[in-house]
């Protein structure tokens, strides 16, 4: 290890509760190693902050390797940070430089209030997955999973979609805060698949409703959200839930 | 240093021959009739796999369901983080699989300190849950047929792992966690998410409910039911590091402990062997790199001990594929604890590679020669991917660098076959109990368990006791002394941790407590360095109580307090993963004690001393806690040295 690290200058968000403001607060941060994760960053500036008898950062994080979806951060503006395809909590400091300022935010959406400092309530996502997210089998019902043979390529294009994370970054970095990269992701994946046709009409009716409901915004195609997404979910998927949607209004019992 | 009990502790197993024990059992238990089970209310901490599957199985039979977790949402249990695969014992490769072999690669596997009858129903409903799972959507790789596809694990030799790309765990846990949310809007299930359990509510010797910290507001609630699901997890993080979520701790479980559940086995850890090394002092957590890397990937070292050459410039013949080499029948894939085991005998030895010496190769130059880079992508893709964001090195052309690391802990509170706790009402699924894994756990078996009690275990045993005990529990308001006793005691020590007002952050404890353990309770164990972790795990409680410093309230949201909390457990725990190491004088698994080990360094067990799950009573803190013995009985795979030459 070299003693010698980056010097950096924090712009933190902090925010006693929801009903606080806000506001910014400046830290500065030495000797930080290229090798250390954000997150780990951020850690030793918390050591820093209770040595000197101020509360630490409130930042949500649990896995550490980028699966969980429970890290955030808005960093220089961007949801996760530089990195693509990348949560906060697999960037490396190596992405930065000595000297550098970094603002560090939570992710901002009506539908995401802020609890404390970094951390915000993403609880309307279970919501949106309760409206319709699912196979309605219940167990001990299934039939021997060979019986229903699904072709490799729908089975790769499902599981493309289901790699959502649930983070929210989407929402993050989309000026309207749409959550259509998060729903349209888990409509895909039933769709595409026969497990989830009995149910498509519906689920897609519900979801979007339970979408708008929540607070989200309209998607206006920007693809910001794809450009923000650590999994790698694609646009296509909004297209794909465009047409489930239009289906089921059109063709559907369901959709009056 | 412990007191032992007169008489042994019984399992409940069922009579009758082992392929008809669950079935004798299942016509034993009690029923619920469907329209009392709307009566009833089932509180199940933790939602990973085990306790997502159990939430939602039996809000689908009707029981009313409180589901718990401490994450903001269900769907980041850390069994999102598995990455290779679950076993069944489907046979559709045709290579001669079949339920009673995944049933005796997993007793051997455990190294013959598993109860033989959980072990049985375990692979007998390995198949169900591949089922059940597909019917959910989760999208298993599958072949250009439609049909599923397998690969090989660790400890086997036939391809029974079904996966999902790397992610596993992620696509399973989305699965259950769709079907826990069918039953929220169903009305069936109430998810209190951001909730720390402190304490157990126990009246007249039978469950009644538990104390939680609502995380957001810091407001301590009482939820009162008619039995309590445990599906919390392991204690791996004791280690400070492990591959663990930063949030995985062992209080609820230690808080059961407390009020009368046995804790069994606590020295069972696995020590994964492919994990990405320890690269500075602010390391807050390790990587695995999937076991499944090792049907393509081969473990190296240099044959000279100072060869400092790329690896790439080290020629074949100056290699050494040690696991080849001492394994010849198994390879690159014998189980964890042996490959572990083995990377640290060449590390020690001086032949370990890279920046600090301890690590190993992980080369897929043969596969991606053989097999082409895309093919290695499509298999492992978002794996290589991830050790490039950690090192900063491309894997498709440089070896991997790995070592092994704290990963599961096959011990936890001890259960009967019906999975229940020595706390009548008290259920204990996955990790957190100690059955099915012996001392060592097999690769993608871990979430076969985890859903083969959720899904299918637990909602026939629950009824039991509820049909036996549902009528007669009255349910319990805030003000019944237990309830008040519970509350009390949990504020208590929220506000004694705060007041200590010291100097040192809980961080910086545990990363001691971490050491001690890593250095005394980690791969290779002694008696005199195991007694004295014991002497240093108190003297650090000490300082824990005497030096924390805590900043904020008990009121708020304080992930300070809540890692504080989680740290004094972990303390209290601690002492006792020691002293059953120490107690356990022999080898098995991944408990391995350097007296006990073979002229060629492989595991020596002592079957006529020990061959029993040794369950601990708690007898108060720094008190010498009680041993009860459960005798191991094998009737169906016969005691033999572990082989994988």
């Amino acid at each position: 290890m070299s003693g010698q690290g980056m010097n950096l200058t924090l712009r933190v968000w902090r925010q006693a509760g929801s009903e606080d403001k806000g506001e910014f607060r400046f830290y500065q941060l030495n000797n930080v190693s290229e090798h250390m994760s954000f997150l780990e960053m951020l850690d030793v500036l918390n050591e820093q902050l209770i040595k000197l008898g101020e509360e630490p950062v409130a930042f949500d994080h649990d896995c550490r390797e980028g699966i969980c979806g429970m890290c955030s951060l808005m960093i220089n503006g961007q949801a996760h940070g530089p990195d693509n395809e990348t949560t906060t909590c697999q960037l490396h400091m190596r992405r930065f430089r000595d000297g550098d300022t970094i603002t560090i935010e939570p992710w901002r959406a009506k539908a995401f209030p802020v609890i404390r400092d970094l951390v915000v309530d993403r609880t309307s996502f279970d919501r949106v997955i309760s409206a319709g997210g699912f196979v309605s089998v219940n167990a001990g019902n299934a039939p021997d999973a060979n019986c229903l043979p699904v072709p490799k390529q729908d089975q790769e294009k499902a599981m493309d979609a289901a790699a959502c994370i649930g983070c929210g970054a989407c929402v993050a970095a989309c000026k309207n805060a749409s959550a259509m990269l998060f729903t349209s992701a888990k409509v895909s994946q039933m769709s595409l698949l026969p497990q989830g046709k009995p149910e498509r009409a519906r689920r897609v009716l519900n979801m979007v409703a339970r979408m708008d409901e929540e607070g989200f915004g309209s998607c206006t195609n920007t693809s910001e959200c794809e450009a923000a997404c650590p999994a790698g979910i694609s646009v296509d998927n909004i297209a794909r839930l465009n047409r489930e949607y239009l289906k089921a209004v059109v063709f559907s019992d369901e959709g009056i | 240093m412990f007191k032992v009990a007169d008489s042994p502790l019984d399992g409940r197993v069922p009579d009758g021959p082992i392929a008809d024990k669950w079935d004798n059992r299942k016509n034993e238990l009690k029923l619920v009739s469907p329209n009392n089970k709307r009566k009833y209310e089932v509180i199940v901490v933790g939602t990973g796999l085990a306790g997502a599957s159990a939430a939602a199985s039996l809000a689908e039979m009707g029981y009313n369901v409180k589901a718990f977790c401490f994450q903001d949402s269900p769907r980041r249990a850390h069994s999102i983080a598995a990455q290779g695969g679950i076993n069944a014992a489907k046979n559709y490769p045709n290579d001669g699989d079949s339920i009673w072999r995944l049933f005796y690669d997993t007793v051997k596997g455990g190294d013959y300190r598993a109860r033989e009858s959980n072990v049985y129903r375990l692979a007998s409903v390995s198949g169900n849950i591949i089922d059940q799972c597909v019917a959910q959507g989760v999208p298993f790789a599958r072949e250009y047929g439609g049909t599923l596809a397998n690969r090989t694990f660790g400890g086997a030799q036939v391809s029974r792992t079904f996966y999902a790309r790397g992610q596993t765990g992620q696509q399973l846990l989305l699965g259950a966690y769709s079907s826990l949310m069918r039953q929220v809007s169903a009305g069936k299930v109430t998810l209190m998410p951001r909730r720390e359990m402190m304490d157990l509510i126990v009246d007249e010797g039978v469950t009644r409910g538990i104390v939680c910290r609502n995380l957001k507001t810091g407001e301590m609630e009482a939820h009162t039911g008619h039995a309590v699901v445990l599906a919390t997890g392991g204690y791996g993080n004791v280690f400070y590091l492990s591959t663990n979520a930063k949030g995985c701790n062992v209080t609820a479980a230690w808080r059961c402990h407390r009020r009368g559940a046995y804790f069994a086995n606590p020295c069972y850890t696995q020590i994964h062997p492919t994990c990405i090394p320890v690269s500075g002092d602010y390391q807050s957590k390790l990587t695995l790199m999937s076991e499944s890397l090792r049907n393509d990937g081969r473990v190296w070292v240099p044959k000279s001990a100072d060869d400092t050459r790329a690896p790439n410039e080290i020629p074949e013949d100056d290699r050494d594929y040690y696991l080849e080499r001492r394994y010849p029948a198994f390879g690159n894939m014998v189980p964890r604890d042996v490959a572990s085991r083995a990377a640290k005998e060449r590390c020690d030895a001086g032949f370990g590679v890279g920046e600090t010496k301890q690590a190993v190769y992980l080369d897929f130059k043969h596969a991606i020669e053989r097999d082409g880079e895309d093919a290695i992508r499509s298999k492992y893709g978002n794996l290589f991917h991830m050790y490039e964001k950690i090192t900063a090195e491309n894997p498709y052309q440089v070896p991997m660098r790995i070592y092994p690391a704290v990963h599961y802990t096959m011990g936890g509170l001890w259960v009967d076959y019906n999975l229940e706790s020595s706390v009548p009402g008290l259920f204990v699924l996955g990790e957190a109990n100690f059955s099915d894994h012996g001392a060592n756990r097999l690769g993608a078996s871990a979430l076969m368990q985890g859903l083969a009690d959720g899904y299918f275990v637990l909602p026939y045993t629950v009824g039991d006791h509820i049909g036996k005990h549902g009528s007669s529990l009255k349910p319990l308001g805030n003000d019944h002394p237990v309830v008040q006793e519970a509350l009390e005691s949990a504020t208590s020590r929220v506000n004694s941790i705060l007041a200590v007002n010291g100097t040192k952050s809980p961080d910086s404890i545990h990363r001691q407590l971490g050491q001690i353990m890593w250095d005394k309770c980690g791969m290779a164990r002694t008696a005199a360095g195991l007694k004295q972790a014991a002497e240093e795990i108190r003297a650090l409680r000490d300082v824990f109580w005497n030096e924390v410093k805590v900043l904020g309230s008990g009121d708020s949201f304080n992930q300070n307090l809540e890692h504080a909390g989680r740290l004094a457990d972990f303390l209290e725990f601690a002492e006792l993963f020691a002293t059953d190491a120490w107690h356990r004088e022999e080898s098995c698994g991944g408990h391995f004690r350097e007296e006990h080990q073979t002229e060629d360094n492989e595991a020596r067990r002592d079957d006529e001393k020990f061959c029993y799950a040794a369950a601990w009573e708690f007898q108060g803190v720094g008190e010498q806690p009680m041993l009860h013995k459960e005798p191991m009985e094998f009737n169906e795979v016969a005691l033999s040295t572990r082989s994988y030459k």
